[in-house]
């Protein structure tokens, strides 16, 4: 690892003034991607703000028909809260799907997002269910927010404070774990919330997370597996690597699909 | 765990210099020393029920801090990748893998390792005993990390394990010896002899 200066804030204003002040800095969350990275010396960041001491950034609420989860809420406390239990039971189940018990003991919804790995959950969950990602300056679209392989439209100053979930009537994940590594080699979540149909994909595009509009369309006829029967997505410009190929990757998607939307209808196929 | 008590965390830096000259550092060495000093950073915490204070470098991880500044050399790395729980320890509570965290995230926390699970000239811990009772292990360098993995798992699933749980629990702790079967075995009977009466002040 590369030397840093390590810094505790204890306010979002003095978490984004020493933002401002180091070019080179990045904020540590939960620490599960970025100390690994560092390890690799593939980040070499000089500073490194710890924003686990800034209160109010942990809050699960209901707020009409949204949830609302704190960028520092770790991945255990989405997966046994009772609100999002309750709410939205498939972020849940999303969140205990993330790495293992210890890894969700740190790992936090906003440093996934923020980091938006192509084969990471959350991102899967914002797309396919419209969030909306709010920070200290503005609230973002989940479609305006990933803007392709490890980038957002986040600004060097900008710190995610919390995420906004509209709750779906129907929704939810299917993820294709690569057997080695765990991590979803294809991951997709669908959602129907009225006559708003998502279906969003992770771990196999080049670019990051992306929504399938053919599967939509599909689904707006008809909210069944069936609507997707023979289905697939083009290949081009899939991940192709030792672990599938970008046409593997595309098969798979349609699989997920069904599964999901089987899933979301109260008839699991496994 | 009792012949760590009262003893100050050493920097093995100043030591390993001095030990490999059998003098006192060089002219050269005090000024790297020094300019190494300016980079080091404070941080207080409790290990083990004892209240510890350490100067470490930014970069020093957890399980460093536990390995080299406190000699408690029980917590093993095994892959320094966070993928295979050798070095899980409880942080207030929780386990964690500690070659992914920097000790300086850990101000004012409570971390236990295996060192002190139970007291050092007591009976072992119920999961523990279990693990010796069942042959949970076979070179024993997982154990540790796989004992405090299951004490967590006990705190959050309950005194009842069934071997679907446990299994899909241990996904973060990899055994190369075993196979699996008996770690299961010895944590199910280790998690019933929790809730039996002596472990279960660990667990909560």
């Amino acid at each position: 690892m590369y030397n840093f200066t390590y810094h505790r804030p204890e306010t979002l204003r003095q978490a984004v003034n020493l933002l401002s002040k180091n070019e080179d800095a990045k904020l540590l969350a939960g620490g599960h991607t970025l100390l690994p990275t560092m390890k690799l010396r593939l980040a070499k960041p000089s500073d490194l703000i710890d924003i686990s001491g800034i209160e109010g950034l942990a809050a699960i609420t209901l707020k009409g028909r949204s949830v609302e989860i704190g960028a520092m809420t770790r991945h255990v406390d989405v997966h046994t809260s009772p609100v999002v239990q309750q709410a939205a039971p498939v972020i849940a189940k999303l969140a205990g799907m993330i790495g293992d018990p210890a890894v969700r003991h740190m790992g936090t919804i906003g440093g996934s997002i923020a980091n938006n790995d192509p084969t990471a959950d959350y991102p899967a969950a914002c797309l396919g269910l419209g969030a909306t990602i709010i920070t200290n300056k503005r609230r973002i679209k989940a479609d305006d927010f990933f803007t392709g392989m490890f980038s957002t439209a986040l600004e060097p100053t900008e710190i995610i404070t919390r995420v906004s979930f509209p709750l779906p009537k129907k929704a939810a994940y299917q993820k294709f774990r690569n057997q080695a590594s765990r991590y979803a080699l294809v991951g997709v979540f669908v959602s129907k919330r009225g006559s708003e149909i998502r279906v969003a994909v992770t771990g196999a595009g080049g670019n990051g997370v992306f929504r399938v509009p053919s599967f939509e369309e599909a689904l707006k006829k008809r909210f069944s597996p069936k609507s997707l029967e023979g289905m697939s997505v083009p290949a081009d410009g899939l991940n192709s690597d030792i672990h599938g190929s970008a046409e593997y990757r595309a098969h798979l998607v349609g699989v997920l699909a069904r599964r999901a939307v089987a899933e979301a209808i109260g008839k699991p196929v496994n | 765990l009792a012949s760590f008590q009262g003893r100050k965390p050493e920097n093995h830096r100043d030591s390993a210099v001095e030990a490999a000259n059998g003098r006192k550092p060089s002219c050269k060495q005090h000024v790297l020393k020094e300019f190494e000093e300016a980079l080091m950073a404070a941080v207080s915490l409790t290990v083990n029920g004892n209240p510890v204070t350490a100067d470490v470098d930014p970069r020093t991880l957890l399980v460093q801090l536990l390995r080299e500044n406190l000699r408690l050399t029980g917590t093993h790395v095994g892959c320094d990748t966070s993928q295979c729980g050798a070095c899980v320890v409880l942080i207030n509570g929780k386990a964690v893998k500690s070659c992914t965290v920097l000790a300086l995230q850990l101000e004012g926390a409570d971390v236990l390792s295996i060192e002190g699970l139970a007291p050092a000239d007591g009976p072992l811990h119920p999961m523990q005993e279990a693990f010796r009772e069942n042959h949970g292990l076979q070179c024993g360098y997982c154990t540790p990390g796989m004992i405090l993995t299951a004490v967590d798992m006990v705190r959050r699933k309950g005194y009842e394990l069934d071997d679907r749980t446990i299994r899909e629990e241990l996904e973060g702790n990899i055994c190369r010896c075993t196979g699996y079967h008996n770690i299961v075995k010895a944590i199910a009977a280790g998690a019933r002899a929790m809730g039996n009466g002596a472990g279960k002040k660990a667990a909560e």
